[in-house]
Protein backbone atom coordinates (compact mmCIF):
# COMPACT_ATOMS: atom_id res chain seq x y z
CA UNK A 1 0.00 0.00 0.00
CA UNK A 2 1.53 3.10 -1.21
CA UNK A 3 1.41 6.33 1.08
CA UNK A 4 -1.35 8.94 0.50
CA UNK A 5 0.20 11.80 -1.34
CA UNK A 6 -2.83 13.33 -0.06
CA UNK A 7 -1.57 13.91 3.42
CA UNK A 8 1.24 16.32 1.94
CA UNK A 9 1.08 19.77 3.54
CA UNK A 10 -1.84 19.03 6.22
CA UNK A 11 -1.22 20.79 9.38
CA UNK A 12 -2.45 19.01 12.57
CA UNK A 13 -4.00 20.89 15.89
CA UNK A 14 -2.04 20.75 18.46
CA UNK A 15 -0.87 18.02 20.26
CA UNK A 16 -0.39 18.30 24.18
CA UNK A 17 0.63 19.98 27.03
CA UNK A 18 3.77 17.57 27.70
CA UNK A 19 4.97 18.42 30.81
CA UNK A 20 8.51 18.39 31.16
CA UNK A 21 9.89 16.87 34.08
CA UNK A 22 13.30 16.29 36.19
CA UNK A 23 12.70 12.53 36.34
CA UNK A 24 11.81 12.21 32.49
CA UNK A 25 15.31 14.18 31.59
CA UNK A 26 17.33 12.34 33.79
CA UNK A 27 16.18 8.96 31.94
CA UNK A 28 16.45 9.98 28.64
CA UNK A 29 20.25 11.01 29.82
CA UNK A 30 20.95 8.21 31.47
CA UNK A 31 19.83 6.46 28.69
CA UNK A 32 22.14 7.92 26.05
CA UNK A 33 24.96 8.10 28.16
CA UNK A 34 25.33 12.05 28.85
CA UNK A 35 26.56 12.23 32.13
CA UNK A 36 26.93 15.81 32.58
CA UNK A 37 25.31 17.48 35.72
CA UNK A 38 23.43 19.97 33.69
CA UNK A 39 20.83 16.80 33.00
CA UNK A 40 20.54 16.20 36.48
CA UNK A 41 21.52 19.01 39.16
CA UNK A 42 18.89 22.47 39.06
CA UNK A 43 21.68 24.28 40.88
CA UNK A 44 24.39 23.40 38.19
CA UNK A 45 21.61 24.08 35.49
CA UNK A 46 20.98 27.58 36.89
CA UNK A 47 24.78 28.72 36.92
CA UNK A 48 24.65 28.06 33.23
CA UNK A 49 21.95 30.01 33.41
CA UNK A 50 18.84 27.70 32.92
CA UNK A 51 15.63 28.10 34.86
CA UNK A 52 16.00 24.04 35.71
CA UNK A 53 17.39 21.02 34.67
CA UNK A 54 18.81 20.85 30.85
CA UNK A 55 17.32 18.11 28.24
CA UNK A 56 19.90 16.31 26.28
CA UNK A 57 20.19 17.62 22.42
CA UNK A 58 17.96 14.87 21.31
CA UNK A 59 15.21 14.82 24.18
CA UNK A 60 12.24 16.70 22.25
CA UNK A 61 12.19 13.43 20.29
CA UNK A 62 10.05 11.91 22.88
CA UNK A 63 7.64 14.37 22.24
CA UNK A 64 7.96 14.77 18.66
CA UNK A 65 7.01 10.92 18.10
CA UNK A 66 3.98 11.26 20.55
CA UNK A 67 2.78 14.26 17.97
CA UNK A 68 4.19 12.19 14.77
CA UNK A 69 1.86 9.01 15.87
CA UNK A 70 -0.93 11.07 14.65
CA UNK A 71 0.00 10.68 11.30
CA UNK A 72 1.61 7.11 11.60
CA UNK A 73 -1.16 5.62 13.18
CA UNK A 74 -3.44 7.16 10.85
CA UNK A 75 -4.58 3.96 8.53
CA UNK A 76 -5.89 6.73 5.75
CA UNK A 77 -2.16 7.52 5.28
CA UNK A 78 -0.69 4.25 4.62
CA UNK A 79 2.60 4.28 6.28
CA UNK A 80 3.03 0.29 7.21
CA UNK A 81 5.50 1.31 9.98
CA UNK A 82 6.52 -2.22 9.88
CA UNK A 83 8.27 -1.39 6.80
CA UNK A 84 9.80 2.26 7.89
CA UNK A 85 13.55 3.23 7.98
CA UNK A 86 14.74 6.16 9.78
CA UNK A 87 16.00 8.43 7.20
CA UNK A 88 17.08 11.13 9.03
CA UNK A 89 16.50 13.52 12.32
CA UNK A 90 17.39 17.16 13.02
CA UNK A 91 16.78 19.59 15.80
CA UNK A 92 16.63 23.26 15.79
CA UNK A 93 16.23 24.52 19.65
CA UNK A 94 14.85 28.26 19.56
CA UNK A 95 15.91 27.44 23.39
CA UNK A 96 16.67 24.60 25.17
CA UNK A 97 13.76 22.82 26.98
CA UNK A 98 14.26 22.97 30.92
CA UNK A 99 12.54 20.68 33.27
CA UNK A 100 8.80 23.04 34.57
CA UNK A 101 8.33 23.19 30.65
CA UNK A 102 4.46 22.66 29.56
CA UNK A 103 4.88 22.34 25.47
CA UNK A 104 2.58 21.94 23.13
CA UNK A 105 3.37 20.16 19.46
CA UNK A 106 2.02 21.14 16.13
CA UNK A 107 2.49 18.35 13.41
CA UNK A 108 3.26 19.37 9.69
CA UNK A 109 3.61 16.99 6.90
CA UNK A 110 5.81 18.84 4.74
CA UNK A 111 6.52 16.03 2.18
CA UNK A 112 4.39 12.72 1.08
CA UNK A 113 5.09 10.89 -1.83
CA UNK A 114 5.99 7.62 -3.39
CA UNK A 115 8.95 7.72 -5.13
CA UNK A 116 11.51 4.62 -6.70
CA UNK A 117 8.82 2.08 -5.27
CA UNK A 118 9.42 3.46 -1.78
CA UNK A 119 7.27 5.76 0.14
CA UNK A 120 9.07 9.11 1.44
CA UNK A 121 7.25 11.11 4.56
CA UNK A 122 8.92 14.14 5.85
CA UNK A 123 7.14 15.51 9.09
CA UNK A 124 7.81 18.87 11.00
CA UNK A 125 6.44 19.03 14.92
CA UNK A 126 6.61 22.74 16.40
CA UNK A 127 7.15 22.69 19.85
CA UNK A 128 5.83 25.67 21.77
CA UNK A 129 5.85 26.86 25.37
CA UNK A 130 3.02 27.52 27.81
CA UNK A 131 3.41 31.33 26.42
CA UNK A 132 3.25 30.30 22.80
CA UNK A 133 6.67 30.91 21.95
CA UNK A 134 9.07 28.75 19.71
CA UNK A 135 10.90 26.28 21.80
CA UNK A 136 12.26 23.28 19.48
CA UNK A 137 11.86 22.42 15.77
CA UNK A 138 11.79 18.62 14.84
CA UNK A 139 11.80 17.77 11.31
CA UNK A 140 11.85 13.89 10.97
CA UNK A 141 12.16 11.89 7.86
CA UNK A 142 11.02 8.07 7.22
CA UNK A 143 10.90 5.93 4.11
CA UNK A 144 8.81 3.32 3.52
CA UNK A 145 10.13 0.28 1.59
CA UNK A 146 8.35 -0.93 -1.08
CA UNK A 147 7.13 -4.29 -1.10
CA UNK A 148 9.44 -5.74 -4.03
CA UNK B 1 37.24 21.93 25.80
CA UNK B 2 37.30 17.82 25.04
CA UNK B 3 38.39 16.44 21.56
CA UNK B 4 34.67 14.89 20.06
CA UNK B 5 36.37 11.28 20.11
CA UNK B 6 34.59 8.50 22.00
CA UNK B 7 33.65 5.03 21.59
CA UNK B 8 30.02 4.65 23.64
CA UNK B 9 28.78 0.89 23.78
CA UNK B 10 25.16 -0.34 24.16
CA UNK B 11 23.75 -3.52 25.29
CA UNK B 12 20.06 -5.07 25.09
CA UNK B 13 19.34 -3.20 28.73
CA UNK B 14 20.29 0.16 27.29
CA UNK B 15 18.10 -0.32 24.45
CA UNK B 16 15.23 -0.80 27.08
CA UNK B 17 15.96 2.08 29.22
CA UNK B 18 15.94 3.94 25.85
CA UNK B 19 12.79 2.83 24.82
CA UNK B 20 11.50 3.54 28.01
CA UNK B 21 12.89 7.07 28.20
CA UNK B 22 12.19 7.96 24.74
CA UNK B 23 8.69 6.63 24.22
CA UNK B 24 9.49 4.19 21.46
CA UNK B 25 8.45 0.73 22.08
CA UNK B 26 9.08 -0.36 18.52
CA UNK B 27 9.80 -3.91 19.12
CA UNK B 28 12.10 -4.25 16.48
CA UNK B 29 14.69 -2.65 19.18
CA UNK B 30 13.85 -5.01 21.87
CA UNK B 31 13.06 -8.07 20.28
CA UNK B 32 14.77 -10.45 18.10
CA UNK B 33 11.87 -12.47 16.35
CA UNK B 34 9.90 -9.07 15.77
CA UNK B 35 13.35 -7.86 13.89
CA UNK B 36 14.11 -10.92 11.81
CA UNK B 37 10.49 -11.25 11.15
CA UNK B 38 11.00 -7.55 8.96
CA UNK B 39 13.98 -8.94 7.61
CA UNK B 40 16.86 -7.35 10.21
CA UNK B 41 19.89 -9.45 11.49
CA UNK B 42 19.01 -9.19 14.72
CA UNK B 43 17.36 -6.54 17.16
CA UNK B 44 18.76 -3.10 15.85
CA UNK B 45 19.85 -0.03 18.35
CA UNK B 46 16.94 3.00 17.52
CA UNK B 47 18.82 5.16 14.83
CA UNK B 48 17.84 7.96 17.86
CA UNK B 49 19.72 6.48 20.55
CA UNK B 50 22.96 6.05 18.53
CA UNK B 51 22.02 9.59 17.43
CA UNK B 52 22.28 10.32 21.37
CA UNK B 53 24.85 9.50 22.44
CA UNK B 54 26.82 10.22 19.94
CA UNK B 55 25.77 13.94 20.24
CA UNK B 56 27.11 13.64 24.04
CA UNK B 57 30.74 14.28 22.69
CA UNK B 58 29.17 17.87 21.68
CA UNK B 59 27.63 18.37 24.63
CA UNK B 60 30.89 18.06 26.53
CA UNK B 61 32.75 20.09 23.64
CA UNK B 62 30.90 22.88 24.92
CA UNK B 63 31.63 22.40 28.03
CA UNK B 64 28.63 20.59 29.43
CA UNK B 65 25.72 22.91 28.51
CA UNK B 66 23.31 21.53 26.51
CA UNK B 67 21.88 24.93 25.87
CA UNK B 68 24.83 25.66 23.88
CA UNK B 69 23.74 23.24 21.12
CA UNK B 70 21.95 25.54 18.75
CA UNK B 71 20.88 22.72 16.30
CA UNK B 72 21.92 19.01 15.44
CA UNK B 73 20.49 16.63 12.84
CA UNK B 74 21.76 13.49 10.90
CA UNK B 75 21.34 11.07 8.21
CA UNK B 76 20.90 7.34 9.59
CA UNK B 77 22.76 5.86 6.80
CA UNK B 78 23.64 1.72 8.71
CA UNK B 79 22.44 0.05 11.12
CA UNK B 80 23.72 -1.10 14.74
CA UNK B 81 22.99 -4.86 15.32
CA UNK B 82 22.97 -5.37 19.04
CA UNK B 83 23.04 -9.45 19.71
CA UNK B 84 21.88 -11.03 23.17
CA UNK B 85 24.25 -11.14 25.51
CA UNK B 86 26.98 -8.78 23.69
CA UNK B 87 27.86 -5.11 24.26
CA UNK B 88 28.27 -3.53 20.71
CA UNK B 89 31.12 -0.60 20.69
CA UNK B 90 29.80 2.47 18.09
CA UNK B 91 32.98 4.77 17.66
CA UNK B 92 32.30 8.47 17.42
CA UNK B 93 34.87 11.46 15.80
CA UNK B 94 34.55 14.43 14.81
CA UNK B 95 35.34 18.06 13.88
CA UNK B 96 35.26 21.62 13.20
CA UNK B 97 33.51 21.75 10.07
CA UNK B 98 33.49 25.77 9.91
CA UNK B 99 33.45 28.78 12.43
CA UNK B 100 32.05 31.55 12.17
CA UNK B 101 33.50 34.11 14.40
CA UNK B 102 30.44 36.99 14.26
CA UNK B 103 28.27 35.00 15.61
CA UNK B 104 30.22 32.96 18.02
CA UNK B 105 29.20 29.64 16.54
CA UNK B 106 30.38 26.39 15.18
CA UNK B 107 29.57 23.48 13.11
CA UNK B 108 30.53 20.58 14.28
CA UNK B 109 30.59 17.65 12.06
CA UNK B 110 30.45 13.76 13.53
CA UNK B 111 30.96 10.41 11.90
CA UNK B 112 29.56 7.49 13.88
CA UNK B 113 30.77 3.90 13.15
CA UNK B 114 30.06 0.38 14.31
CA UNK B 115 31.95 -2.87 12.61
CA UNK B 116 33.64 -0.93 9.89
CA UNK B 117 30.01 0.50 9.04
CA UNK B 118 28.79 3.92 8.92
CA UNK B 119 25.98 4.27 10.27
CA UNK B 120 25.53 8.59 11.15
CA UNK B 121 26.35 10.30 8.05
CA UNK B 122 26.56 13.87 7.81
CA UNK B 123 25.40 14.01 11.35
CA UNK B 124 26.34 18.29 12.05
CA UNK B 125 25.63 20.32 15.26
CA UNK B 126 25.54 24.02 15.27
CA UNK B 127 27.12 25.53 18.78
CA UNK B 128 27.55 28.50 20.21
CA UNK B 129 31.13 28.41 22.36
CA UNK B 130 31.80 29.25 26.11
CA UNK B 131 32.30 33.53 26.11
CA UNK B 132 30.48 34.00 23.08
CA UNK B 133 27.69 36.33 23.42
CA UNK B 134 23.96 35.75 22.20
Amino acid sequence: MPVNPDYAGREYPPAGPFEVTREQLTAFADAVGATGAAHRDPEVARAMGHADVVAPPTFAVRLAQQCEAQLVQDPDAGIDFSRVVHGQEGFVHHRPIVAGDSLTGTLHVDTMREAGGHGMVATRVELTDADGAAVTTVTSTIVVRGEG
Amino acid sequence: MSDLTRTVTVDRARLVAYAEASGDQNPIHQDADVAREVGLPDVIAHGMWTMGAALEAVTDYVGGDPGRILSCQTRFTGMVVVPEGETVEVQVTGVVKKVDEAAGTQTLELTATCQGEKVLGRCQAVVRLPGATA
